[in-house]
């Protein structure tokens, strides 16, 4: 989607700009520029300064230094409102919707003065519909956000910006949430953006996105430009090095032999408290030394399964092996005791405590073993020593063990998850999504340790909906839709076709 | 036969309006707050300060509807009290609402001695009077039980209907439905949070204190220590119980005023035969049974309790 006529009218200047939060300076003297009609990409690995640049472009955040000029002029006050009427408008990555309300007062919240007796809707629906069918965006104005996908939010989102009539859109990660169909249909969009006369910042980590969509690549790392380039110069690996700052190495994977069932499944129903079943007669068996991965479109059952093997739920019927032993006692204590990991799909609400320090973090499962604890104190020495080993070995950047977990980075906080799960040698692994959301050195450095893992033996349940990962990591692979389970099969036979129409529920046999 | 006498007595219905009324008023105020994502717990005690500073106005001489502005611009220092420290210091809401109730009824408590140090029974002021509405009051049974009460009753009903048109049909409703619901997001709308959930409080706490104006200025006709005797309380419950809309909040207040004429009545029919204590209880009772009921569908606002802060990750 190169536009061959890039017009050099520049609309955003940043000159300068620098942010510091606390000991991270996480903006460094930056400077670009963007301009009219073009997609300009903003790469650079999580912590590399993208997000904080946008949020102080859109006036969540105050710059230390530097100066912002929006069409000649300067935007001086720092805040939402005054980026909106600058022209600027924003879609986070995290959605900023409200559950309750409808896509259209999603919309006009703040577009009307405050004061105003009745709200004007017929106009404003009339406005949202015809915005929708200009840039491909099509929408039920008086549907609750609560009702829509994920995609259809985000559609709620840049409709949003459009109602403002913005002239530069941020999209912060726009596909980290979305399916290979609806990322699709939002480069479609932003090529009709673009046709239209935006300009449009796109921020990601995903090289092979960037090159197709974009005009410019701008590479950030550690707060500062690394490089501009033309997309049409460059290429995937270039990128890569450039963003990471090194050679990226390719995990490798070495060929074993499984070995002994770990973790076997015989028609295991989980229903859910309305009796509806979210998994369904489900048969499953990992064993030693190899990775099987689940894939399926988020919430056909995924949740319940990764939850029952975490023990927060109990089987309604079925029976559940570990070791060949039936296990019928599921909490969350006895199935650490058993020796299972949990790599949870989301880092902030399962998998972390964000407000609580690393080192509390990483003993959080163990605090009251021996190791930790003696007589009901805890051992805090030891806890602390604990925390600087894992931090040593699994290269988490962060400025001691008493950091807090919140403020750390997605992919570092990931890397204190795994080094907390897999520090333990366990035998069974569960891992959902483990890589959401992370940038491509600490895609890899996850990968590595999941196969690291296998190499030792440990067998791997992986969750994902990130289907590359899985034909690259998996032994074998099952595909999950409303709740049932297919039969796996051998990673070698099976492509990335085949995949996606069973992930929409077409049986094998009519997938082939 | 007796109580079902009872409740077909218009007097019954009468007394279970009046006594809905505050309760309409401080439900309505606690809804507002909470809606725009801050829980009031200085509910008792702004009432309590309402009740106090309304009857003290009229005993001083002021016109009735002058003492129900002042109660209402008392009612709204402790408001913005109270969203200063809750909105824009981002301190715990409990913590903040339950030291305004402290203070503002114990203030109260304190000037009603200041101004009468001697006095041990409680000074009378002549209160609002009923007033029939021509025609409507004509209605057989309803009209009665409706359309003969205070004026400040009627405003309460007036208030719900305004209520519920402000936040679903107006673009400050919307604002504050949004703010509740998650700042970030009206924020990144250009909306200002903070003036948003001030707004709110200050409003919501001027209810809650004509809420108390009206027990000394309508109901009774003179202010006493434990004057408000927990309706605030009763307030936070109907909130949850009308999981924040307006009409099922004066359903709320209704039923739960209902129970409270009930029991009154039944006081007296049946008396010494069972301690009266047990009578009390009935709508109490009532509110824990409905809110358990209730409650777990609540659709409670997503950002209550939650303090925004700007620019924080």
């Amino acid at each position: 989607m190169n536009s061959t006529s890039v017009q050099s009218d520049i609309v955003l200047h940043l000159n300068h700009i620098s942010k510091r939060f606390g000991s991270l300076l996480a903006n460094d003297d930056i400077s670009l520029e963007l301009r009219r009609g073009e997609v300009l990409a903003l790469l650079g690995e999580n912590g590399a300064g993208k997000t904080t640049l946008m949020n102080i472009l859109f006036g969540h955040y105050t710059a230390d230094s530097g100066e912002i000029r929006v069409f000649g002029r300067s935007l001086q006050s720092s805040s939402p409102k005054a980026a909106l009427s600058a022209g600027i408008g924003m879609v986070h990555q995290h959605f900023t919707l409200a559950d309750n309300l409808t896509v259209l007062e999603n919309i006009m919240l703040g577009t009307e003065p405050l004061w105003h007796l009745w709200q004007r809707q017929q106009n404003a629906r009339q406005r949202v519909i015809a915005l929708a069918d200009q840039f491909g965006l099509s929408m039920h104005p008086d549907a609750k956000i609560a009702d829509l996908s994920v995609g259809e939010r985000q559609r709620v989102e840049i409709l949003k910006a459009l109602y403002r009539d913005v002239k530069i859109l941020i999209l912060d990660e726009p596909t980290a949430v979305l399916t290979p169909q609806e990322t699709e249909a939002l480069f479609t969009t932003l090529h009709k953006l673009t046709q239209a006369e935006l300009s449009v910042m796109f921020i990601s980590h995903k090289l092979q996105e960037v090159m197709r969509v974009s005009d410019r690549v701008i590479v950030l790392r550690t707060g500062r430009v690394v490089a501009t380039v033309p997309t049409a110069e460059t290429t995937p690996a270039a990128l890569a090095e450039l963003m990471v700052g090194r050679p990226i190495p390719q995990p490798t994977r070495q060929f074993q032999t499984p070995g002994e069932a770990l973790l076997q499944l015989a028609a295991v129903t989980v229903a859910s408290q309305d009796g509806r079943p979210l998994i369904d007669q489900l048969d499953l068996t990992v064993r030693q030394a190899e990775i099987v991965g689940i894939a399926g479109v988020s919430g056909n059952g995924q949740a319940a399964l990764f939850n029952l093997l975490s023990g927060l739920l109990t089987p309604t019927s079925g029976t559940v092996r570990l070791y060949g032993q039936v296990c019928d006692r599921f909490t969350a204590t006895d199935m650490v005791r058993a020796n299972i990991a949990r790599i949870p799909e989301d880092r902030h609400t399962t998998g972390l405590i964000g407000d609580m320090s690393i080192w509390e973090n990483l003993i959080l499962a163990d605090y009251a073993e021996p190791a930790f604890s003696q007589k009901g104190f805890l051992k805090r020495h030891s806890a602390i020593a604990h925390a600087n080993q894992i931090i040593q070995a699994f290269d988490v950047r962060c400025p001691s063990p008493f950091a807090t977990v919140r403020l750390l980075s997605g992919g570092n906080m990931q890397k204190l998850i795994l080094g907390r799960e897999l520090s333990r040698q366990p035998q069974i692994i569960l891992a959902s999504q483990p890589t959401r959301g992370l940038d491509l050195g600490a895609v890899t450095y996850v990968h590595q340790q999941l196969l690291n893992a296998r190499d030792r033996g440990a067998g791997i349940l992986l969750i994902s909906e990130d289907l590359d990962e899985l034909l690259s990591l998996c032994d074998r692979l099952c595909v999950i839709y409303q709740g049932k389970l297919s039969a796996p099969m051998p990673t070698e036979t099976v492509s990335l076709q085949t995949l996606g129409l069973m992930m929409a529920g077409k049986d094998k046999a009519d997938a082939i | 036969m007796n109580s079902i006498n009872l409740l077909l007595g218009v007097e019954f219905w009468v007394a279970t309006i009046r006594i809905a009324t505050p309760l309409m008023f401080g439900t309505l105020g606690e809804l507002l707050c909470e809606r725009a994502g801050v829980l009031n717990l200085g509910i008792e005690g702004i009432m309590t300060m309402g009740a106090f500073v309304g009857w003290a106005a009229v005993y001083q001489g002021a016109d009735l509807w002058i003492g129900v502005l002042l109660a209402a611009i008392a009612g709204m220092v402790f408001g913005l009290l109270h969203s200063l420290f809750t909105v824009y210091l981002g301190l715990s809401q409990h913590v903040s609402g339950i030291g305004i109730t402290l203070l503002a009824a114990n203030l109260a408590y304190f000037f009603y001695r200041v101004l009468l140090p001697q006095v041990n029974t409680p000074p009378k002021i002549t209160p609002f009077q009923p007033f029939a509405i021509p025609l409507l009051s004509q209605i057989p049974f309803l009209g009665k039980a409706v359309f003969t009460q205070t004026p400040l009753t009627y405003a309460a009903f007036i208030l719900v209907a305004i209520a519920a048109y402000l936040l679903y049909r107006t673009p400050i409703g919307l604002a504050i439905r949004m703010v509740g619901e998650n700042p970030s997001a009206a924020e990144a709308q250009g909306i200002n949070i903070y003036s948003i959930r001030t707004l709110a409080v200050v409003i919501g706490s001027a209810f809650m204190a004509i809420a108390g104006a009206f027990l000394t200025l309508s109901a009774f006709d003179s202010f006493f220590v434990n004057l408000i005797n927990g309706r605030g309380w009763i307030c936070i419950a109907l909130v949850i119980f009308a999981s924040w809309q307006p009409f099922k909040a004066l359903l709320g207040a209704l039923l739960f005023a209902g129970f409270d004429a009930l029991q009154l009545r039944l006081q007296q029919k049946i008396g010494a035969a069972i301690p009266y204590q047990l009578f009390l209880m009935l709508p109490y009772i009532f509110s824990i049974i409905a809110l358990s009921v209730m409650a777990r569908r609540a659709g409670y606002p997503k950002a209550l309790m939650v303090p925004f802060r700007k620019g924080e990750r």
